[in-house]
């Protein structure tokens, strides 16, 4: 510790102090690099292998002996000797957790779906003795609320499963050692006083279970043979400790998005001393890199099938965000950014971690064509905004799952998954009916009271948006308090304990709702105020098909008069969900994000009036509508760029962008120039996120055909990048209707 | 105000000029090229009227992405057909600092080609044949057409990019080539690049989609590395005479 700079971060819990004070800015190129050392080879194969098994039988083995729990599992090894970092989440990689407290169903049926069986006694134990979040939620549940769920119009609660999208600060282990954050969350809890009512009540159990969570941490730690009582002393036992602290949380917790934070420049500082040290060499710097990337690609949870299927894969969002800048305008691209970007190659290309380059006009040009390079080899970054974050989230925050930034230990989320805006729309338009849900004697089923169902026989917009905007109303108070209940229950029946109490103890909440459908709504409303849009009504007078005369102008073309319904439409309901007040006073924020559950959300939603049929896909995200982008792929990326961050999609905005080679210019050299120009250029005008794929439609038509060919190809999807064979084939051919973009 | 006809735009060209280019496709053009591929803006009626000021806002939304190279290029069609209108819209988009190519036959409206080429960075030539039987034979027209232009080019202080259209069976042979580099030699000085385009076989469903006879119906497409030899084959050509000079 005595070789490191002084400061601030040596009074007190303050990693960021000690990035900035420490760490080396890298503006060279990717030269210094070395390839894969032979034992790293070894164990990755070994790796890969399993994980071909699991694909092939589905799972490898699920742990029925235990719950979950920081030190409830045997210390796990899948090649002792070669495995320079240690630690499975169970006694063996890949084997998988039960973790009941976010809902035991949800355990129940993938035992069932995987043939596995609980110890009956484990079983009748924990059902008698034990409520789960998901009893807690649905015993405050109003029939409205269940109503809204059932409907679709509400979708992916977490109100059954772990809610995820919290970031340890992990660094903390590595830095200050346990026997240090176990004393100041001492101090914290002696120092809590007030009136004894919920809140303080509240926080003071809680830190208490962090606590023990701590010490917990550390025994098992202790169980691998690796003492974290002390700050780490050097850069093997920095990324040891770091993801010693991960794991902790990945055994504890089955959060739909575990993510893994901002990392590279905090081990910069120790490889940077052991390299200037003469400890290490470069080959042995990446060695540590490519191991911990070989652990965060072995992180399991147990889920159903059907999860699975709606995911493509079992997504974790390992997220580590990449680069950026720092308030005092040095870069934070150091030598480890590039290392941490290399086991792309070094290893395979694979969709975990999910590479997250925070860009900056400002960043090293060699870093920015480094990027460029790496997204068009392996198709598994993604590009956010940082000079749109960094003013409001300082310059130590990370990602959680796809695009929701958080200051790192210093904030947290309320994950809310997202609504189905254009089922709202049809809503508005059918009197609070829904379009495709039925009663049991054929009734639409009503959800909400006092709307009028329009019968006019072509639509009017006034008319349409008034009744939109009261159904806007209506769900924005619906979700609010839905999230209150959810998270009111996580806290008392979930708590994450462990990832917690590496936060500070008065830390900062968000909550997080979502969007889905701005393309289809915008589109659609265009279509009601510039064409013309007759209903076509079944008996009940439930508006199951649209006919649409006359051309109307689609969002994706930079065309203001459509782009601009896009952003009054995610305004308009950002403010109505901030007139509702919020469980634990979390700010609220707002995300424009599918993941691939696009897909689903068509299949639930009727005909829409744009033209889309019953069951056809939505567009990812915040993306235009498939094929409706006519005037290139820039056009398309500025009608993206026009929907609102700051303080209204606060939570983030993804698009995923797909060209064809060919179209990105003639040799390599100019289609990494211009690449590098399209994502400074779209950044520049406020856009948020990109997910770039640089693909041909026909090798994926070839990787559908010969998937064997192609065991590692990736690519983007919505915030994050999936294994292209583990597509179920309907979530296949919604990829290949996505505009891929050419150049005349 | 001048108004113009575009019949279409491509915000993201990276083919067409240096750098990332939004192309205004100009409606129409006298030339029938047999293995015209837009054939959908030959008509001078249809596309979409722009003015001035229309065109220049919507160029000015591209700006973040031109950086130092890219720009705004006028293809089409035929841009020099709309000479009035694109001598304005490059004065406006000059005045904003913007990089601006044409891209043409060097058939047109002659009384702007001065005006309009003292302005534009860069000409993109497209240069259909070199001898006049065969010139009237692929284009339909005299190619007498292009002579003013020819001869506006001689003064001319910007870049110049020349293109060439190979189709099988019509000037893939050296004897062709070397007519061809013939032709242009004289614009070595300002020549930055040559391009020999393979024939391709993208554009036959528009002739479909318009219910027209696609008049190389029966013409394979052009083998992209031939074309690139031949495109070697006149750089190098070049190299030797400004070495000579």
């Amino acid at each position: 510790m005595d070789k490191f700079k002084t400061g601030e971060w040596q009074n007190r819990i303050d990693v960021r102090d000690f990035i900035q004070v420490n760490y080396t800015p890298y503006e060279g190129d990717e030269n210094f690099l070395t390839p894969i050392t032979e034992r790293t080879k070894d164990l990755w194969d070994k790796a890969e292998a399993l994980i071909h098994e699991e694909i092939k039988k589905g799972i490898i083995d699920i742990d029925t002996t235990v719950f979950s729990g920081i030190n409830k599992f045997a210390p796990g090894y899948l090649d002792k000797a070669n495995e320079l970092i240690v630690g499975y989440q169970t006694d063996s990689p890949l084997k998988r957790i039960m973790n009941p407290y976010g809902g035991f169903r949800m355990v129940e049926n993938s035992l069932k779906a995987y043939g596995y069986e609980m110890d009956e006694v484990m079983k009748s134990e924990f059902v008698s003795n034990r409520k789960t979040h998901n009893e807690g939620v649905f015993d405050a549940y109003t029939d409205e609320m269940k109503l809204a769920r059932s409907a679709g119009l509400l979708t992916g609660l977490p109100d059954a499963y772990g809610r995820g999208r919290i970031i340890g600060d992990y660094r903390r282990i590595a830095l200050y050692g346990m026997d240090y954050l176990l004393k100041e969350k001492k101090k914290d809890l002696k120092e809590l006083n007030g009136d004894a009512l919920d809140d303080i009540i509240r926080l003071r159990e809680e830190i208490s279970s962090q606590i023990r969570a701590l010490s917990e941490i550390k025994e098992m730690a202790l169980s691998y043979d690796i003492d974290i009582s002390k700050p780490a002393k050097n850069a093997h036992e920095a990324v040891q400790f770091l993801y010693l602290g991960y794991l902790a949380a990945i055994k504890e917790n089955n959060g739909a998005a575990m993510s893994f934070g901002r990392n590279t420049a905090f081990l910069d500082v120790f490889i940077e001393k052991d390299l200037s040290e003469g400890l290490i060499t470069e080959s042995e710097a990446q060695e540590l890199i490519d191991q911990l990337v070989i652990k965060l690609r072995m992180v399991r949870h147990l889920r159903t099938p059907e999860y699975n299927d709606l995911f493509a894969g079992d997504p974790n969002w390992v997220t580590e965000a990449i680069g950026g800048m720092s308030n005092d305008g040095r870069t934070q691209v150091t030598k480890t950014a590039y290392r941490f970007l290399h086991t792309l190659k070094n290893l395979s290309p694979a969709p975990e971690p999910n590479m997250t380059v925070l860009w900056s006009e400002a960043l090293p040009q060699n870093f920015k064509d480094y990027c460029a390079k790496m997204s068009m080899v392996t198709g598994a970054i993604q590009y956010e905004n940082d000079d749109l974050m960094r003013p409001l989230y300082g310059d130590d925050y990370g990602i959680a799952c796809c695009v929701s930034a958080m200051g790192i230990g210093k904030q947290m989320q309320f994950f809310g998954a997202r609504t189905n805006l254009a089922k709202g729309l049809l809503y508005a338009i059918n009197g609070g009916e829904d379009e495709l849900k039925v009663n049991k004697s054929g009734q639409h089923i009503h959800v909400f009271d006092g709307i009028e169902k329009n019968t006019d026989e072509y639509l009017d917009f006034e008319s349409v948006m008034t009744n939109y905007d009261l159904v806007l109303e209506k769900l924005a108070k619906l979700y609010v308090d839905t999230m209150n209940t959810i998270h009111y229950m996580h806290d008392k029946y979930a708590y994450e304990a462990g990832q917690m109490a590496l936060h500070d103890s008065m830390v900062e909440r968000t909550m997080a709702f979502g969007v889905a459908g701005v393309s289809l709504v915008a589109d659609s409303l265009s279509a009601i105020k510039y064409a013309k849009v007759k209903p076509i009504r079944n008996e009940q007078g439930i508006a199951v098909d649209f006919e649409i005369t006359g051309d109307f102008p689609k969002f994706g073309n930079d065309d203001d008069r459509v782009d601009q319904i896009a952003v009054d439409l995610v305004t308009k309901f950002s403010n109505e969900l901030k007139k509702h007040p919020t469980y634990r006073n979390a700010i609220h924020t707002l995300s424009v994000l599918t993941i691939t559950s696009n897909v689903v959300y068509g299949k639930k939603t009727g005909s829409t009036p744009d033209g889309r049929k019953v069951g056809q896909p939505f567009a990812p995200g915040a993306n235009p509508m498939h094929g409706r982008d006519q005037m290139g792929a820039l056009a398309s990326l500025n009608s993206v760029a026009k929907l609102p961050y700051e303080s209204i999609c606060q939570d983030g905005i993804s698009n995923t962008f797909s060209i064809v080679p060919e179209a990105l210019g003639k040799g390599d050299n100019d289609r990494v120039e211009n690449l590098v120009s399209i994502l400074d250029g779209y950044f520049t005008q406020g856009a948020f996120h990109l997910n770039v794929n640089v693909l041909n439609r026909a090798l994926l038509e070839d990787a559908i055909a010969n998937p064997e060919k192609y065991p590692t190809l990736t690519i983007r999807v919505s915030g994050y990048a999936v294994h292209f064979n583990r597509l179920t084939d309907e979530q296949k051919r919604e990829v290949m209707m996505r505009t891929f973009h050419r150049s005349a | 105000m001048v108004k113009g006809r575009i019949h279409s735009i491509e915000t993201m060209g990276l083919h067409d000029g240096p750098g990332i280019r939004t192309v205004f496709f100009m409606q129409g053009c006298p030339l029938r090229c047999k293995y015209c591929h837009n054939p959908d803006a030959l008509s001078f009626k249809g596309g979409k009227e722009y003015t001035v000021s229309d065109l220049l806002a919507f160029a000015k939304r591209y700006k973040a992405y031109y950086k130092s190279n890219g720009g705004v290029t006028f293809s089409g069609g035929e841009a020099l057909m709309q000479g009035e209108f694109l001598l304005e819209a490059t004065k406006a988009l000059k005045a904003e600092g913007i990089h601006v190519a044409i891209d043409t036959s060097g058939v047109g409206q002659s009384s702007y080609f001065e005006s309009i080429l003292k302005l534009v960075d860069m000409v993109i030539m497209d240069v259909k044949h070199f001898n006049k039987q065969d010139y009237k034979d692929i284009t339909g027209l005299s190619m007498k057409r292009t002579d003013a232009f020819n001869d506006a080019l001689r003064h001319f202080e910007g870049k110049l990019w020349v293109r060439h259209v190979m189709v099988p069976g019509f000037t893939d042979n050296e004897a062709s080539m070397d007519a061809f580099f013939n032709n242009i030699s004289h614009w070595h000085k300002i020549i930055e690049k040559v391009e020999i385009l393979p024939y391709h076989k993208l554009g036959v469903d528009k002739y479909y989609q318009l219910d027209l006879e696609d008049p190389l119906k029966d013409v394979e497409a052009m083998d992209p590395s031939i074309a690139k030899d031949y495109e070697l084959y006149i750089m190098n050509k070049l190299k030797g005479l400004k070495i000579a000079v």
